[in-house]
């Protein structure tokens, strides 16, 4: 409460401000390198994973003396590297990421060790950094672009925003798998399964039609907005026509679905019993249990081949037609799909491996048996007209 | 208040005080350009292919089905969170209620917390809430604050002798608060109003986690289903179209209440509180349950989410909480540099154009941040390349987005400066600028750091434009809970989002010491 008039106790903005200040100055000493966050700004080092060289080559040294590689660190990789050949570059090469930070920075790290070439890698979700470099056009600084599925890189290509693969890159994964163009190429593959929990279900459900048997009423899960439901329902149209996937999913409706914000969710749910059936991607049981089934009750089955429910996404990347001529951007992209990047893929994200001389996971089924219908993941009118067809059917 | 300034204003017409015409119209205009940045971007967006799009657009049933929900959403949640800011405000600000300081600092807390952490807490705590109930309840639970505290402000400015006069001419306490004291909160009443009906229209995080689709929801959809930039932009003009709407009602309101609220001096002494009797334990208890509704479902899930996760990784925040306070500050300093000389104008200059520029830094408020992001990378790609995804291009991003929160809080505090004060100054020689510095901020000084409080709290929860348009590397705690949601471990976004809420508590605090200190907001 107060009881003097204002204007005896006045204080200058500066004096008012100082709590302010005293507040942030106070975060700044107890946090030990609040600080440090100014240099992330000028440097990408301190973020940079341990294995890490600690020069690099610069354009000028590059250029006066080959000589001066960079050597490579005591403490070398776990594999065996390459001699880094120095790249004459002038600036980083900039990369955008739809792909989550955690997942493939060490990637990213393995690949600045062995090329010498150095990123700067800035993550979004796959669908901002499109629209990013939309409006960015051809003033992006972006060399590569990594996106989580392959709807993003569509949209791109149908702009003429992406330069053209070598076939000789393209060749290295099935042509399902890149884009029809030649403009992208998938990296990595993720089935679409059921989750169910065991414990509720004996006998999992094969195709997609068998979720609509009124038992699973109120005991599915599914994710409305995350983008592989999106081009599950462009695989179920091209499988069933129009009015057959419009039948399917009033009768998915009919059977009271429940939804959650992610395909995590729904996992989560499965396990906990909550619902009997999920429809996910494959590898979110591999990330729930850590890698080993056995700490989880949740198992997937994988749809029969040919079903809609069999669909193969992936995620993938390009290269920006501004540096169509920069060969550190085709070199990454080369990189994503070397043995030693998709060795990664199989065994940290267990996702399918995209270049058959990599296996899956063991525990995962090969991907040739899958029978993923053939859906062009990449043609955007057709995501367009899936939502569409989402919002009348009432799913959206 | 703008009721108390036009009759300043009257009064002032013939010896109106200049306070330095260029220095202070040149960084009014700056920030009323860069508030407007964002709806020039759409205009040009949506009418790129011509107007048939924007026809079409507009009538087509999904956009109308979109603005009517958008419109039940805002409604809805501005009645309830009024309601109950409104409710929390008179309990603490009008009655004996035990623990009076305490309730007052923690009623306020849910501002800081972001809604779509509130969201994700809501999900793991209950299974599968229904869209309407969940949005709406989330988004009245974290906006009420914004009604609570202007209407908190004012009851402590509140005059005694007006209610004294008015119970001695007969009327009965009941009638002295529904005569007296609600017209004089209600200026402070509607402008929490409005920020909460722009927030809730702006709202993404809320919304697209209870899967209730409004027009931002119809906005972020269009980019992601089609990356067909005119739908979306076509969508954005709607909802600045809207706010339009909202924030004339607004001006509409203050200008009835005018003749009410006359008497805006500093009261002398305090009203005595109302006494609740028998009430106190069952007002003690409501306190407690929108507490617990507000603070302890969200506080209780992360918590919760720290112990069950075990990389409770401390030092992993620091990096992340100093580039936090960094870009928040670095856009509270900015907003309030540019909403001062908009706040002074406005008061002491009332006119049109003085009029225009205010009302023109609310429009882009109701955007969704993605907007906001991608106006400024078109800008900042084409015309600031050098300081494009830097800290500069971000900072003015701020502005455009929070810009209206400092205006807001300094005009109603500019207001209470009697220009008696500053003629008074300026016959003594003092020159415009030094009066400004020396009379009018010091008078208001209180007002002028609630505004740069809000605006570093809102700045604190920021994601989208802060995502896109950050220098790389730059991981703002916002940015982390981002991350680790994204590859949805909520235990590991769960101490991000805790030092989120103590940062904003901090905030807080200083907001709250800043009313104390001037008995102004």
């Amino acid at each position: 409460m107060n009881y003097r008039p204002a204007l005896l106790h006045t204080m200058s903005p500066i004096r008012a401000a100082l709590p302010f200040l005293a507040a942030t100055i106070a975060f700044g000493a107890v946090v030990p390198v609040a600080g440090a966050a100014t240099k992330a700004t000028t440097t990408k080092k301190a973020t940079k994973a341990p294995v890490k060289p600690t020069t690099r080559p610069t354009t000028k040294a590059a250029q006066a003396t080959p000589t001066t590689k960079v050597q490579a660190p005591s403490s070398t990789p776990t594999r065996p590297t390459p001699t880094p050949t120095p790249t004459i570059r002038s600036k980083k090469l900039v990369v955008y990421s739809g792909r989550a930070e955690r997942l493939v920075k060490p990637l990213f790290a393995n690949f600045e060790f062995e090329t010498g070439i150095e990123l700067e890698v800035r993550y979004a979700d796959s669908s901002q950094l499109a629209a990013t470099l939309i409006e960015e056009g051809t003033r992006t600084r972006a060399g590569v672009f990594f996106s989580q599925d392959a709807g993003a890189l569509g949209a791109l290509s149908k702009r003429g925003r992406l330069a053209s693969l070598p076939m000789s890159l393209l060749d290295r994964v099935a042509p399902q798998f890149r884009s029809p163009k030649g403009e992208w190429v998938g990296v990595s593959g993720r089935a679409r399964v059921f989750v169910f929990d065991p414990r509720q279900v004996q006998n999992p459900p094969e195709t997609v039609d068998a979720l609509l048997d009124s038992r699973w009423k109120g005991k599915l899960g599914y994710a409305p907005t995350n983008a592989s439901w999106h081009s599950f329902v462009t695989a179920l149209r091209q499988v069933k026509g129009e009015a057959g996937a419009r039948t399917w999913l009033a009768g998915f409706k009919a059977n009271s679905p429940r939804s959650y914000s992610g395909n995590t969710q729904v996992v989560q749910a499965a396990e906990r019993g909550e619902i009997a059936i999920g429809l996910t991607n494959h590898y979110y049981v591999y990330e729930l249990s850590g890698g080993d089934l056995r700490n989880v009750n949740v198992r997937n089955e994988f749809a029969k081949p040919g079903d809609a429910g069999a669909l193969v996404n992936v995620a993938g990347a390009a290269v920006l037609k501004e540096s169509a001529n920069d060969s550190a951007a085709l070199e990454l992209v080369e990189y994503l799909l070397s043995k030693e990047a998709q060795q990664y893929f199989a065994t940290r994200t267990y996702e399918y491996p995209l270049i058959s001389s990599v296996q899956a996971a063991s525990a995962l089924p090969p991907l040739n048996s899958l029978g993923s219908p053939v859906v062009d993941l990449s043609d955007l009118d057709t995501i367009d007209d899936s939502l569409k067809l989402l919002r009348e059917v009432g799913l959206l | 208040m703008r009721s108390t300034d036009q009759s300043f204003s009257r009064a002032s017409v013939r010896h109106r005080p200049h306070l330095g015409g260029a220095a202070l119209v040149l960084p009014a205009i700056v920030g009323a350009v860069i508030a407007l940045v964002p709806v020039v971007y759409l205009a040009f967006r949506a009418t790129e292919r011509g107007l048939r799009p924007v026809v079409v657009e507009v009538s087509r049933p999904q956009t109308l089905t979109l603005i009517h929900r958008s419109a039940v959403l805002t409604i809805a949640t501005t009645v309830l969170a009024s309601l109950l800011g409104l409710l929390c405000a008179l309990i603490v600000g009008a009655t004996d209620i035990r623990c009076k300081r305490f309730w007052e600092v923690v009623l306020a807390l849910p501002l800081a917390i972001p809604t779509y952490v509130v969201a994700y807490t809501w999900l793991g705590t209950f299974s599968d809430p229904a869209p309407f109930p969940g949005a709406l309840g989330v988004l009245v639970l974290s906006c009420y604050p914004y009604v609570y505290l202007p209407v908190l402000g004012a009851l402590k400015r509140l005059d005694p002798a007006l209610t004294e006069v008015a119970r001695s001419l007969g009327n009965s306490r009941h009638q002295v608060f529904r005569r007296v004291t609600i017209p004089l909160v209600r200026p402070a009443l509607t402008s929490g109003s409005l920020l909460v009906a722009l927030y809730v229209l702006s709202d993404f995080g809320a919304v697209s986690l209870m899967r209730y689709d409004t027009l931002t929801q119809g906005i972020y959809l269009s980019y992601v289903g089609s990356f067909d930039r005119t739908p979306a932009a076509i969508l954005g003009l709607l909802l600045v179209s809207i706010t339009a709407g909202v924030v004339i009602l607004e001006l509409r309101t203050r200008g009835a209440t005018a003749a009410m609220v006359s008497s805006a001096r500093t009261p002398q002494r305090s009203t005595i509180p109302a006494s609740l009797g028998r009430m106190q334990a069952a007002t003690q208890c409501f306190l407690v349950a929108v507490v617990a509704a507000s603070l302890g479902i969200p506080g209780s899930a992360l918590v919760r989410w720290t112990i069950a996760s075990d990389t409770l990784d401390i030092s992993a925040l620091s990096r992340p909480l100093g580039a936090t306070l960094i870009a928040a500050l670095t856009g509270a300093a900015a907003c309030t540099a540019l909403a001062v000389p908009i706040a002074v104008l406005s008061v002491r200059r009332p006119s049109r154009a003085t009029s225009f520029l205010e009302s023109s830094t609310y429009l882009g408020h109701s955007l969704p941040g993605i907007v906001i992001a991608l106006a400024m990378v078109f800008i900042g790609v084409r015309f600031l390349t050098p300081i494009y995804q830097r800290l500069p291009l971000l900072t003015i991003a701020y502005v455009a987005l929070f810009l209206p929160l400092a205006v807001a809080a300094t005009r109603s505090s500019i207001v209470q400066a009697p220009p008696a004060l500053e003629e008074a100054s300026r016959s003594l020689g003092v020159g415009p600028l030094a009066t400004l510095r020396r009379v009018t901020l010091r008078i208001s000084a209180p007002g002028v750091a609630a505004g740069t409080a809000l605006v570093a709290l809102a700045g604190i929860k920021e994601l989208p434009a802060t995502l896109l348009l950050r220098p790389t590397g730059f991981d703002t705690l916002a940015t982390q809970i981002w991350t680790d949601t994204s590859v949805a471990d909520y235990g590991r976004a769960a101490p991000a989002a805790m030092a989120m809420v103590v940062l904003g508590g901090i905030s807080l605090a200083i907001l709250n010491r800043a009313n104390h200190l001037g008995g102004t907001r």
